[in-house]
């Protein structure tokens, strides 16, 4: 590996090429259809929450429809962050996968889970500086790519 | 000056040192699962009354040292070394356990391969005078190897099926060269393992990625030694997990070694039962060492077992290398032990 041009030779690639197939053939699947229907009843839920939520806010709240979607996120971020606490959601992301956090559930989960684990090494060097190894990716990401995309929809002519 | 090796990679050890006690200390999930009779102790409290999860693995290796130094009836004072490992950074349970036991280290990283390269190398030391009485601990705990590898321990997210789950648990065994102290089996051959990396890169593979090591440290055992599979009662890989065990079953045929079935365990799947949703089995230091230092040690102890190859596997990857896109490199150590006769 040290010897950047050194390609394997064809007899080695033959053998990893073999190794791989093998490898395949004996690991098992995640299973795609289970999967997808626990992330569409999980997600659904979730989602399904969010609207009792806005349906709430505009009747017993005196709220706007902006307002009550603001706080339907509010809550959603609210009961993940205290069920990850509890140590519940774990529970809930192994069953839903992406059904549990593609909603702003996920984003939750994501700040409070490190916050958590990384508390005994300090307020400091172990909470602050880890607090965003999980949504810090997500959002140097999402922020660079709606500045690039906020810069295309302001020059474009319509 | 004579040299105990015969064939190419396999040492000799003549005066066959002992291995005169052990302890294995488990957490509670291993201690619900199939060996849970076999423990010296199972620990309910994931932390075992520390603050941090590291310095809990470091009390359940200090335990288990401890203990099997005490059952060898020997004193932390007649020791003359320790030799262990564990899964973290700076091998940091080990040295803090050490730091207890006041003998001289030997701080070693061989990821999951750490108990069979901690006896491997303390029966070299002993068996050619270099120390008397030597105690070789690996741990391993769920919660730093997760937090260390992966992600946060509450973090929300699935795990593939062919994932392991890394045991909470450590196993110590001194071994010693004192005539006088019984033994539980003696250990006669060392086959140290060799790096064989078939470019998987999938840190939830790590089944694949170990067993053409152990194909390859197996193989050369029994051509160094002439033996075939047949002449060992057992043999016993570390960590290979479901993946793992189904390709070293194949690899071996392929080289026309093929093992029988019966008389080839891997302690990740010993260690928990399928209906505990491991996914494919158990792993880290700790499975192998409490599986030896439990489970097989009381086999010997009953008479069950007269030789066995012991092979724990090692996937040597860090968290660096797999970020930077490195496949994994695996090892196998192999040690081979008889009982007294």
């Amino acid at each position: 590996m040290f010897d950047k041009k050194a390609k394997p030779g064809p007899a080695r690639q033959r053998q990893l090429d073999r190794y791989a197939q093998l490898v395949d053939k004996l690991s098992p699947k995640s299973a795609l259809g289970q999967g997808l229907v626990r992330a569409f009843i999980t997600g659904g839920s979730v989602c399904t929450l969010g609207q009792v939520f806005i349906e709430l806010g505009q009747r017993y709240l005196d709220m706007t429809v902006t307002t009550s979607v603001t706080f339907a996120s509010m809550m959603i971020v609210f009961i993940t962050a205290l069920l990850t606490g509890v140590g519940v959601f774990d529970l809930i992301a192994k069953y839903g996968g992406a059904g549990a956090f593609v909603p702003i559930s996920g984003f939750a989960n994501a700040m409070v889970s490190p916050a958590m684990e990384f508390r005994r090494e300090g307020l400091v060097l172990g909470l602050g500086a880890k607090l965003f190894t999980i949504a810090g990716p997500v959002l140097v990401w999402g922020i660079s790519i709606s500045v690039v995309v906020g810069v295309i929809y302001a020059i474009m002519p319509w | 000056m004579q040299l105990n090796r015969i064939g190419q990679h396999t040492i000799l050890l003549p005066n066959r040192p002992r291995i005169v006690s052990s302890a294995a200390i488990a957490g509670k999930k291993e201690g619900a699962g199939p060996l849970r009779d076999d423990y010296d102790q199972i620990i309910d409290d994931d932390l075992f009354g520390e603050e941090t999860w590291e310095k809990a693995e470091s009390r359940f290796q200090y335990a288990a040292a401890d203990l099997a130094i005490r059952k060898s009836g020997l004193t932390h004072e007649q020791i003359d070394a320790a030799l262990g490992g564990d899964l973290l950074d700076q091998i940091m349970a080990a040295s803090l356990a050490v730091r207890e036991l006041h003998t001289p280290f030997i701080g070693l990283y061989g990821a999951c391969s750490t108990m069979a390269e901690s006896l491997c190398l303390a029966s070299m030391l002993t068996d050619g005078g270099y120390l008397r009485h030597a105690v070789c601990t690996a741990s391993s705990h769920f919660c730093t190897a997760e937090r260390q590898y992966r992600f946060p321990l509450e973090y929300g997210c699935q795990r593939p099926p062919t994932a392991q789950w890394t045991v909470t648990g450590a196993g110590s065994a001194v071994v010693s060269s004192d005539e006088r102290l019984p033994a539980i089996c003696r250990s006669t051959h060392v086959t140290l393992g060799r790096i064989v990396d078939m470019a998987i890169k999938d840190a939830n593979n790590m089944g694949a990625a170990m067993a053409p090591a152990a194909a390859d440290t197996l193989s050369r055992h029994l051509s160094d030694t002439g033996r075939t599979a047949a002449d060992y009662d057992l043999i016993i890989t570390g960590d290979l997990g479901r993946v793992g065990h189904d390709l070293l079953l194949t690899l071996m045929q392929e080289r026309g070694m093929p093992l029988d079935q019966t008389r080839y365990i891997d302690c990740g799947l010993e260690v928990f039962s399928p209906s505990q949703d491991t996914h494919a089995g158990g792993s880290g230091c700790g499975c192998s060492a409490v599986t030896l230092c439990g489970h097989i040690f009381h086999r010997f102890q009953k008479g069950e077992l007269r030789r066995v190859l012991f092979m724990a596997t090692g996937a040597l990857l860090s968290p660096t290398s797999s970020q930077q896109g490195d496949t994994i490199p695996g090892i196998a150590h192999a040690i081979a032990l008889e009982a007294d006769s």
